[in-house]
């Protein structure tokens, strides 16, 4: 683990949905070249809070974010900034694998093309390079001007995560990318995601304890503790920590089962 | 930077596209309802057009416009749901199925004075109808046809399967699966299409100068011949005559198919 | 009993045949239902063919397809300038019309907020059912003495029709492609944002590529309505049977002749109008057969 250099800082944060208040008074901090896991059952704000992370949710109308976010020191929600250079720092993969209708080259391909890059060498250099990363060069080299539509949903995912690679982000928000597919895409995700690690920052959101057990450096607990509640962080820490000796009783509740 | 500029430029370019478009529409709707009010009296629409400029009301275009219509309604409902029934229900798929999709399509896409000629060459002249509202309902309900073809199959299509096997679970024929099962829950669907399908019908002005004539006339008997509203306005318009008459009958026209169209859009909504 | 148990049993099976036979008789009744659509689109060619083709046999089909004069009193049937005519006017219609209407989509999907949406779309969808004759109307009222002021001559002609005509293809073109630009799946635009393209970036090389044959239904279908349309057209367009030789020179198209002539024509004259009618049909035919084509491709895809 690199240290405790905050790569994204989160202070006092509030997100309404229209009359929804969904989370309230968030703070954390998530550290650089370390993977952190976002747990809680489901409807707990979770994923809501990691679309904060790049504003994703910009895009959905009658949201509200009050409070602090910083990118490296800088706040994401000042009004000069560009969310398009912003979500090209920190890039996320979502939880249905969501490649564009169009070949396997062309969704690698597409990051890079609309920053700028023309040059086919170069382009081909990120394609295999980004390929290669995400542990699907072998399995497609031969058909990378097939349809990204025609793989399986473990191979979508592998490349959604090699298009997001190929614009080279700091930051990878992954939501519950297991969720949808097969065992065996999970595996090589995993150990994709072990890999990574060094060079990027990860966030990820699971409901799979197991998983966030497996991947993670440091877990934060989301909770709402009633319905028409917003939700708010329990308890943040190590992993290990967390999950051997929870300070919290509601986390200790959640992690042994009883919240489900 | 040449990317934000790109991007907003662009945005800037759909924005004026939506405005200027709303703007015209608007300006349409508007320029026939201010210049139309004035025309409006209890006169217009209950007294005949006189003289030669054709001013006074416009009764006759009313009820001719209204009687055409409901012709049309009349005939294309019963063949138009048993065609959908047909289709939903009963056929398997196959070649004749795709036929009568073919069909309907193309029926669908025939121009509206295509619709008026056939009129007049069967209807008026081969079995000899004349310019009546039998013709014109005629040559309407099987403009109709197509439209009310397809939304009453859709809706047929939308109601659950559940539904089906229940009533068959409970030895419930096909027949009166259909009947008192299937047909009563895709009713308001049904009814929102045939609705639509009226207001194109009353909008119609080549298919029912055909077929209805251009008579000056309120038409009693199927036999009768009549002016719609839109061929009057038609006349109105290109001979110069009466403008004022010319906006009113517009307006109430316009009135007449948004109230219709409006109504179809509470139907429908009122089913979600 | 034994008799008793009979009739009942008789009575039983009678109700079945019975039931069999009205089963058999609503089926024959709803097949011969569909068969109506079938059926109208024969007749329709028929009865349109049956007139208008002893035009064809008799001034020759080239002849007319290539001649511009219509001189129907002295037996000269050539339609070249209504093809042409028609033809202008669609086009103008098209370039004028669906950039706007495809871009208020667009607007409409993408950038609108739900409450203008909401508001705006609906209103739309409702100026698609106005009449074309009200269309016409508002054509001879206001778009008309516009043009007039602004290219000089009688403000009749070209420019007036395809104005007329693009306002009148707006909302449904407008309508359907808001459709199928709304039905991209969420997932694609954010897939684009989370690697930093900008909202037109994602509009240009995602959204719209994949809604790309549903606005091309848009476009077609429009296009159809334009080559069919026949009031708005016929009431700004000035309806001189010649070739246009610049824009604001009045036209006549194959729907505007039909209409005008058919009250006085008899004879050749209004054999001519349904041959007229008969190459609109197969005009209004290539279209769906068009768009048959361009869905089965999709579907191949």
């Amino acid at each position: 683990m690199n240290g405790d250099t905050f790569k994204i800082n989160v202070e006092h944060l509030d997100f309404h949905y229209g009359d929804f208040f969904a989370l309230e008074d968030i703070s954390v901090g998530i550290r650089q070249y370390a993977t952190t896991a976002f747990i809680g059952p489901s409807g707990c704000g979770k994923s809501t809070f990691l679309r904060c992370l790049n504003r994703m949710n910009d895009l959905i109308p009658e949201t509200k974010v009050e409070g602090k976010i910083t990118l490296d020191g800088n706040d994401i929600y000042a009004p000069d900034v560009d969310t398009a250079s912003l979500r090209r720092r920190v890039g996320m993969i979502f939880q249905a694998p969501n490649p564009f209708p169009m070949s396997i080259y062309d969704n690698v391909a597409y990051g890079p093309r609309i920053h700028g890059t023309t040059n086919k060498a170069q382009l081909d250099e990120i394609v295999e390079k980004s390929l290669t990363r995400a542990a699907l060069w072998k399995e497609v080299s031969g058909k990378l001007n097939t349809s990204g539509l025609a793989l399986s949903g473990g191979q979508q995912q592998r490349l959604c995560i090699a298009r997001v690679i190929a614009v080279d982000p700091e930051v990878l928000l992954m939501d519950e990318p297991c969720s949808a597919i097969d065992p065996t895409s999970i595996q090589k995700i995993e150990d994709l995601m072990d890999e990574l690690k060094s060079k990027y920052t990860i966030v990820i959101v699971t409901h799979n304890m197991q998983q966030a057990a497996r991947v993670s450096d440091w877990t934060a607990f989301f909770l709402a503790e009633h319905a028409d509640r917003p939700a708010k962080l329990i308890e943040y820490d190590k992993t290990d920590t967390m999950f051997t000796n929870p300070s919290d009783k509601r986390t200790e509740d959640y992690i042994t089962g009883r919240f489900g | 930077m040449s990317k934000r500029l790109a991007n907003n430029i662009a945005i800037s370019v759909l924005w004026v596209a939506a405005a200027s478009t709303v703007f015209v529409l608007a300006w349409l709707l508007a320029y026939v309802v201010v210049k139309g009010l004035p025309a409006l009296s209890w006169s217009f629409v209950t007294q005949w057009p006189t003289g030669v400029t054709a001013s006074g009301g416009i009764f006759p275009t009313i009820v001719a416009t209204v009687y055409v219509t409901a012709v049309g309604f009349v005939l294309v409902i019963p063949v138009a749901i048993g065609a959908a029934v047909y289709l939903a229900e009963y056929a398997a798929s196959g070649r004749f199925v795709n036929v009568i999709r073919f069909a309907a399509d193309s029926l669908a896409s025939v121009p509206s004075i295509v619709f008026g000629l056939f009129g007049l060459a069967f209807f008026v002249y081969a079995l000899g109808f004349k310019f009546s509202m039998l013709s014109g309902g005629l040559a309407l309900s099987l403009m109709m046809l197509p439209l009310v073809m397809r939304t009453t199959e859709e809706a047929i299509r939308a109601v659950p399967q559940g539904y089906r096997l229940g009533s068959y679970g409970l030895g419930g024929s096909k027949w009166q699966t259909v009947r008192r099962v299937v047909l009563p829950a895709a009713a308001p669907r049904i009814a929102t299409g045939i609705i639509l399908a009226m207001g194109r019908a009353a909008g119609e002005t080549a298919v029912v100068m055909f077929t209805a004539g251009m008579a000056i006339n309120a038409p009693i008997f199927l036999t009768d011949p009549g002016r719609t509203m839109t061929s009057h306005l038609y006349v109105l318009a290109m001979e110069g005559i009466s403008v004022k008459n010319a906006f009113g009958t517009a307006l109430l026209l316009v009135g007449m198919i948004l109230s219709f169209n409006l109504f179809a859009r509470w139907m429908a909504g009122r089913r979600g | 009993m034994l008799a008793g148990a009979r009739a009942a049993s008789i009575s039983q099976s009678e109700l079945e045949n019975h039931d069999v036979i009205k089963e058999r008789v609503l089926h024959g009744l709803l097949f011969a239902s569909a068969c109506v659509a079938v059926l109208g689109l024969v007749l329709i060619f028929a009865f349109v063919a049956v007139r208008g083709v002893p035009i064809f046999a008799k001034a020759g089909v080239v002849q007319m397809l290539s001649s511009t004069d219509w001189s129907p009193m002295d037996g000269r049937f050539g339609i070249l300038s209504f093809i042409v005519g028609s033809f202008a006017v669609t086009v103008g219609a098209l370039l004028l019309g669906a950039p706007l209407a495809v871009g208020a989509a667009i607007f409409l999907s993408e950038i609108a907020s739900p409450r203008v949406r909401s508001i705006v779309k609906p209103a739309v969808e409702l100026l698609a059912g106005i009449p074309s004759v009200v269309y016409g109307f508002f054509g001879v009222i206001v778009v008309v003495p516009q043009v007039r002021a602004l290219l000089g001559g009688s403000g009749f002609g070209l420019v007036s029709g395809c104005i007329v005509l693009a306002v009148m293809i707006v909302p449904t073109i407008a309508a359907i492609s808001e459709d199928a630009i709304s039905s991209v799946p969420r997932g694609f635009r954010e897939g684009s944002a989370a690697m930093g393209a900008t909202q037109w970036q994602t509009i240009k090389n995602v959204v719209l590529p994949a809604a790309r044959t549903g606005i091309v239904d848009a476009v077609v279908l429009g296009m159809g309505r334009a080559v069919g349309e026949t009031m708005a057209v016929l009431m700004v367009l000035g309806n001189a049977p010649v070739i246009p030789r610049g824009p604001s020179d009045p036209a006549s198209t194959l729907t505007s002749i039909i209409i005008l002539d058919m009250p006085y024509a008899s004879g050749d004259h209004q054999t001519a109008l349904f041959g007229i009618g008969l190459v609109l049909l197969l005009l209004s035919m290539s279209f769906v057969a068009a768009i048959r084509i361009l869905s089965r491709s999709r579907k191949a895809r």
